[in-house]
């Protein structure tokens, strides 16, 4: 019997996960795909909201500015890229400057710190390349951008470090309730839990239809986004947004933290939540956007186009709730739910509380976690990393400048990846230019020789995903 | 330590420079090399058709490669495997981390620049859809098939009419995989005549001119169909004319890129029209003693050609190296680029430093039938003029210009090419 079951680990399953991990629990968390960090986290803007969209009163507000405070403090303990680089949303006519004044009175009254309405001219001081049409921004200096997926990671890590059990690939097909405890089944596997956590992202309605009368929709909506190579990542110094409207926070421009420039996304609804593709429309859409904020950007840089679901709701705001007793929805976590995750967790554990659970803090939870990022080190760092273990001192990803000893640490990571992908997620290989066209099949290798597999079995990425169909000619034998 | 050349990247550019600056007189060589062995990408280059224009003979490339990497064994020439160059410095030093020698900076009299270049991903051309497993760079599948041993493919459809997308679509095809067909939006080939009738014809894979792929589907995690369509003048895809193939795979050729990484890093002025070093007439870039050659300057179209740039680029770095280092950037003709001539290598031509004449390689935009190439001066006055039967992009074309070409002319040079 679990204390707490939760169901899908995205950055606020995740987050939940890590925040539970601190107390005298016995956490499970139950994961339908073969990584963590699978849906919404993976794709989207990679933005810590300052936390002026939101309307005043909702849960969105609270948490967005709760959780755009503790991301600089966070990210630095869980040694996750973080860059605290400030946004500005860009107003191109007087409809727009009313909107500015709009968003500015509702985050004063959300209580986001230091923001300001700037003339276009001080605008284009702080950002060189932004259109000469853009007549004001608001000037939101506290927002950042971070990793979304290793944010997710990170505190899983810490989670499963604490003792927090995960089971990937687990997709959970029912829920029934007994007598003071929940009986989750995944298939033929089956565990107890005396409260269920409800993390399911753009499946939460499904989940939450098991255990409770439907009590809301998940309208999935997919948006599209073009990554550009380094050479284009000083074209914005901010996060450029446009004024938002009814589809979202309209198309952006941003910085990565890896240096990179990403663009997007468009909006758009769709039926299948799972099928994340990215349409010609939509791509054109978000290009000819983008360049009204910024006329320079560069597309011919594109390193690699991608789409991202969000699980917006029918709902205004967040789903938190019990629906059920010990039943906890975190459900419709649309954007910014991954600048609120750690304050999405934080108020879980809270309303777990309130509602009998006991939390005893562990005498010492790990609280942090420590990455070696080589090509991020000084020179005597290097040397006497590689002096250490050699391993440090082969470059598998040139692109990204990724040694064999950081993929040989991912494949032993406290949540350990079995794909490619789940590579690329924990030590960044085939991120760069190349997009893993030279690092790939060196990756499959060690990926292969770490976790005792077969390369026939080797996945790119989610269940399916193989790469290799059989030997050529039985590898050369006879 | 201090080298008289280093030379980075031990493809065909790299040990062609090595080996003729050994020549001329340069004993304290090395080559880096970020791989295991020497060699480059013709270690799974193992179909035939190299060398011929060098050696006379078809070699397959691991054969080629080998015809130099057997010479420097009597040569001091060091190799050093398995070392990653990180960083070069405008004072030509070298910094690079091995596993087995750890992060060690060198220093050399003068560099030869001989990365070689890399594939367009996917993402660059952006095509819609999902993205699955099955979605290969040409030369990806090349080494899983050639080196690892391993298939990645069984029905596929290639886009880009590429050099090595037409090769594997051979390779596949003698391995067991169907290929359903290869799409180029351009309405000609960038590859070789010989490889698009080798590859292609010969295997009655058909080749549509004017196409290209709009969707890509997937299930259960890998490509399950790619839809392709036909493009308009402007390259846009024309609705109604879309064709579904279903199969496991689809492989990229959309291009070479040349790696300048580490030369934009250090200073080097890039040519935005090849994306490799701006060189003078001895492959020297703008920063004086640092040489480039091979793919790294241009993507070329035969190793034989890389080989011979190169090794003129190594025989100007031993001259500058014994020479005292003084050559000179302050009196040189630009080059530039006329009608239907995307770029020219070399873009400098110091006419001091020209020996009898220089060997010019360009491009052309179009396919030309009989044309004319035309060199002239800003004056307008036209200085060398030169025939072709035909020319095509996927070619390289060079002209030989001599020295008092150079000598005469009034500002720049300007190369084009019209049909007769």
């Amino acid at each position: 019997m679990y204390d707490v079951i939760i169901v899908g680990c995205g950055v606020t399953g995740a987050a939940t996960a890590f925040t539970l991990s601190r107390y005298r629990l016995s956490v499970l968390v139950l994961e339908k795909e073969n990584d963590i960090a699978m849906g919404a986290t993976r794709a989207n803007s990679a933005i810590i909201h300052a936390g002026y969209d939101p309307e005043p009163g909702t849960l969105m507000a609270r948490l967005n500015v709760k959780g755009c405070e503790m991301a600089q403090e966070l990210c630095g303990r869980l040694d996750v890229p973080y860059k605290n680089c400030g946004s500005l949303v860009l107003a191109f006519d007087e409809k727009d400057i009313e909107t500015l004044h709009v968003l500015y009175e509702r985050g004063v009254k959300n209580g986001v710190k230091q923001l300001e309405i700037i003339s276009g001219a001080r605008l284009r001081e702080i950002e060189p390349n932004v259109s000469q049409s853009a007549a004001a921004a608001l000037y939101a200096p506290t927002s950042g951008i971070v990793n979304p997926w290793e944010y997710a990671l990170a505190m899983a890590e810490v989670a499963a470090l604490n003792g927090v059990r995960f089971l990937l690939s687990h997709p959970v097909t029912s829920i029934s309730k007994h007598d003071g405890c929940f009986t989750v089944s995944c298939g033929s596997e089956q565990f107890d839990a005396r409260y269920v956590i409800n993390a399911a992202g753009v499946d939460s309605a499904v989940v939450h239809e098991m255990v409770a009368e439907k009590a809301f929709a998940i309208t999935p909506s997919r948006g599209d986004y073009f990554l550009l190579d380094k050479s284009e990542g000083s074209r914005a110094m901010h996060t450029l947004f446009q004024c938002p409207g009814p589809a979202g926070k309209g198309v952006l421009v941003s910085p990565t933290v890896h240096g990179n420039l990403l663009v997007g996304p468009n909006a758009v609804s769709c039926s299948d939540a799972h099928r994340v593709n990215t349409t010609a429309d939509g791509l054109a859409f978000v290009k000819q956007h983008a360049l009204k904020s910024v006329p320079s950007v560069n597309f011919r840089d594109t390193i690699r186009s991608f789409a991202g679901m969000r699980a917006n709701s029918d709902q205004n705001d967040f789903i938190i709730g019990f629906p059920v007793p010990r039943f906890l929805d975190l459900a419709g976590i649309k954007s910014p739910g991954l600048t609120c995750a750690p304050a999405t967790g934080e108020y879980a554990a809270e309303l777990l509380e309130k509602n009998g659970l006991e939390l005893i803090p562990k005498e010492s939870p790990v609280t942090s976690r420590r990455k070696i990022r080589f090509k991020e080190l000084s020179i005597a760092e290097k040397q006497r990393l590689i002096a250490e273990d050699p391993l440090y001192g082969r470059v598998i990803c040139r692109c990204e400048t990724v040694t064999e000893g950081e993929i040989v640490e991912a494949c032993h990571s406290p949540i350990p990846p079995v794909s490619v992908d789940g590579i690329k997620r924990r030590a960044g290989t085939g991120m760069g230019r190349c997009q893993g066209g030279f690092c790939g099949p060196r990756v499959l290798e060690i990926l292969c020789r770490e976790r005792g597999i077969s390369p026939l079995d080797a996945l790119k990425d989610g269940e399916g995903s193989f790469i290799l169909f059989g030997e050529t000619k039985a590898g050369g034998r006879t | 330590m201090n080298w008289e050349l280093i030379v980075i990247g031990a493809g065909p550019a790299g040990l062609a420079a090595a080996l003729a600056a050994y020549d001329k007189g340069l004993r304290k060589i090395a080559v880096i090399e970020r791989d295991r062995y020497a060699g480059g990408i013709l270690n799974q280059c193992i179909h035939n058709g190299f060398g011929l224009h060098r050696f006379k003979e078809e070699l397959t490339g691991p054969e080629y490669a080998l015809r130099f990497i057997d010479r420097l064994k009597d040569t001091t020439i060091e190799l050093i495997c398995d070392t990653m160059v990180l960083h070069i410095t405008a004072d030509r030093q070298v910094h690079t981390v091995s596993a087995e020698n750890g992060y060690q900076v060198y220093s050399a009299d003068s560099i030869f620049l001989a990365m070689g270049c890399r594939e367009r991903p996917r993402g660059a051309i952006s095509i819609p859809g999902d993205r699955p497993a099955g979605v290969f760079t040409a030369g990806t599948a090349q080494r899983y098939i050639n080196l690892e041993g391993y298939m990645c493919a069984r029905r596929v459809v290639i886009l880009g009419s590429g050099d090595i997308g037409l090769i594997m679509a051979r390779r596949l095809t003698l391995e067991g995989a169907k290929v359903l067909c290869c799409v180029e939006i351009m309405p000609h080939s960038s590859g070789l005549a010989r490889n698009i009738s080798q590859c292609l014809k010969d295997f009655d894979i058909p080749l549509y001119l004017n196409h290209t792929v709009t969707e890509v589907t997937s299930a259960n995690g890998r490509v399950s169909s790619v839809t392709v369509s036909e493009v308009d003048e402007n390259r846009a895809p024309i609705p109604g004319t879309q064709k579904v193939f279903d199969c496991d795979t689809l492989l990229l050729s959309v291009g070479l890129i040349p790696e300048n990484e580490l030369s934009r890093e250090a200073g080097i002025e890039i040519d935005p029209r090849t994306n490799g070093p701006v060189v003078y007439e001895n492959m020297e870039t703008s920063m004086p003693g640092v040489f480039a050659g091979g793919n790294v300057v241009h993507v070329h179209d035969l190793v034989d050609y890389v080989s011979e740039e190169s090794a003129r680029a190594g025989e100007g770095a031993a001259k500058y190296v014994l020479s005292g280092k003084t050559a000179s950037n302050e009196v040189f003709i630009p080059i530039t680029n006329g009608e239907n001539v995307s770029y020219t290598v070399p873009q400098r031509v110091r006419p001091a430093n020209v020996e009898g004449s220089i060997k010019l390689f360009f491009r052309v935009r179009n396919k030309l039938g009989a044309s004319v190439i035309k060199v002239s001066d800003t004056s307008g006055r036209q200085l060398a003029a030169f025939r072709r039967v035909s020319m095509s992009p996927g070619e390289m074309e060079n002209i030989f210009l001599p020295k008092d070409v150079f000598e005469k002319a009034l500002g720049s040079l300007c190369v084009s090419a019209s049909e007769a």
